[in-house]
Order: structure tokens, then sequence, then C-alpha cells
């Protein structure tokens, strides 16, 4: 004689599996909003003169966009991607050379102890009016990309570990010894 | 699961440096690109900026994220980031027009919305 195989009791799977289709469905967000994140530079008082902020020509990296998405990187046409390598060598300075930013030198606390900087150093982005968007987002995420690099080396060499696994005080110091300086001028006509 | 029906054409910019916007409700729009084919008649083939729903001058941006920001809690006020979602064709004269009213206007804070860029 057959024996007989015992049954198990499914109905309520479709209820089960019904309530975790909808659970997923309600928890997934599909759209991530990502982007490059900037801070604007805060407005002048309408009855501010604007001034000219004098700046040592040393300390200043000018890059400009045309209106054919070219690059000009203190007077020399460069491709996009050599401007991460020049924009790091120009915000760090290592050789104290006198045609990049001045190094200055101060006490950052433990473990950074005294560490020369160039404390000074501003990034002018300039684009023209008719420069593509994409060309000028690239310029931005390689100057970004720059200062993200530098901040990774700093938080490898003092504290071992990847800039994103730091504390957010110690990520603030990091902050600190490369701060992002940016700076856009208000668009102009460069030739065409 | 987008927020508003687009009423420009957005192809996004790409880029490697990106950051999340983390909460949703600090953050506000704003959409630069073409105006789609069912637009085109009425509104013509230049890039047009868009509010919420509605088309919008540069002009206006002040007025949205001074209402924008006077809806929200005012601990979350200063947190306001504005998403600027624009083609990656639009020509640079319209983002700088965009980027004046909103410094005008206070929200300083702002992300360039791309997606990632795979290399």
């Amino acid at each position: 004689m057959a024996k007989k195989i015992p049954q198990i009791n499914a109905s309520s799977m479709a209820d089960i599996s019904f309530l975790l289709l909808i659970f997923f469905l309600v928890t997934t967000s599909m759209d991530v909003n990502q982007g490059l994140a900037r801070r604007l530079p805060a407005p002048i008082p309408p009855d501010q003169k604007v001034e000219d902020k004098d700046i040592n020509k040393r300390n200043l990296l000018v890059v400009k966009i045309n209106s054919a998405n070219q690059l000009m990187v203190q007077g020399q046409l460069m491709d996009v991607k050599q401007l991460r390598e020049k924009a790091k060598e120009f915000i760090k300075n290592e050789n104290n050379a006198d045609y990049y930013p001045k190094l200055v030198e101060e006490d950052f606390g433990a473990p950074f102890g005294m560490i020369k900087y160039t404390k000074d150093h501003v990034i002018s982005v300039q684009n023209d009016v008719d420069t593509q968007y994409q060309a000028y987002l690239d310029v931005q995420n390689e100057l970004v990309a720059a200062y993200n690099e530098l901040r990774e080396e700093c938080a490898q060499k003092y504290f071992h570990k990847a800039y994103k696994e730091l504390e957010d005080d110690q990520q603030k110091q990091i902050q600190k010894i490369y701060p992002q300086k940016i700076s856009e001028a208000e668009p102009k006509n460069y030739g065409n | 699961m987008k927020e508003v029906t687009y009423k420009v054409s957005i192809h996004n910019p790409q880029a490697t440096e990106l950051t999340k916007l983390e909460k949703k409700s600090l953050v506000r729009y704003i959409y630069v690109g073409v105006p789609t084919a069912d637009f085109v008649k009425t509104y013509g083939s230049d890039t047009r900026i868009q509010l919420d729903d509605a088309f919008a001058e540069a002009k206006e941006i002040g007025d949205f994220i001074i209402n924008e920001r006077s809806s929200m809690k005012e601990s979350e006020q200063p947190l306001m980031t504005v998403s600027i979602k624009a083609d990656k064709d639009t020509r640079m004269g319209v983002i700088a027009d965009i980027k004046q009213e909103l410094r005008r206007a206070y929200a300083l804070k702002i992300s360039y919305a791309a997606t990632q860029r795979s290399n």
C-alpha cells in the first residue's frame, strides 16, 4: 500500500507573496539623486561696489573655457584630462616653486603637527556664455576630483584610512589643509 | 518615479565626483532644457526653465525659492539644497543667469545633477 504524503497548507502563500511584493514596491526608491555639490558665493549688496580683491598672481590658477569648449589654463591650451594633475600640482606646490602659490606653515594639531600648505590659493573658473554645460561640468568635476584625491592622500598618510571612513572632525581637519577654493567670475565673452 | 512631469527634455550630463542628495524634503529642483515635442509649437525650441509644473523665466526663480523656503520648517530652511537638472547641451549663459538668481535669493547650496560616468 502506498504511503500517503502529508500535504502542506499553502493557501496563505499568495497573501504573503502579495504583501512582500507591495512592501518592496513601496520601499524602493528608483530615482537616485546624484550631483556635483557646490556652494555659491553670497550675493553682493547692491549698494556695495564690486571691488577687485587683490590676489597675488602666483596664488591664482586661471581656467578659462571658451565657446568652443576649449580649455586655457594659465594662458596655455590644455586638455580636460590634464587639468586634474595640474590642479593638484598647483594646490600642493611640493617643490616650493615661485610660480605656484605661497606656502604657509601652520600648526594643525595632532596628528598633523606643523604643515606647509598653500593657504591663499584660488582656482578661478571663467566660462563663456556659449560654453556647453557638459564642458563646464567636466572642468568642475576635475577640480573637485583634484581636491578629493589630495584629501584622500592626506587621510592615508596621517590616519591610514580612507577619507570616507574618518570621523567628522578628522575630515574637517583635512578640509582645513585642503580647502576648496574655486571661484567663478561672471561670464564674459572671450573671443570666438 | 520622478518629482514632476518634465516639460523640457533633459539628457543628464556625466561626472565622476558625485554626492548623493540625502534628504529629499530638503531638495528643490530647477529643470533646464529644450521644450519637449508637445510644447515646441507653443514655446519654441529655445532652452527654457521649468519650475515645478510650469515654464518660467529666470527672474521668477527668486520668488520660487522664497516661497519654497517659507514652506519648510524653520530649522531646515538653511539646509535647503537646489538641484539644477540641466540638459548637457545647455549654454552656460542660461546656467549663469540661474546661478545669479539663486545667489540673490540666498540659495547657496546647489548641486549640479549628473549621472555617474562609467570608466
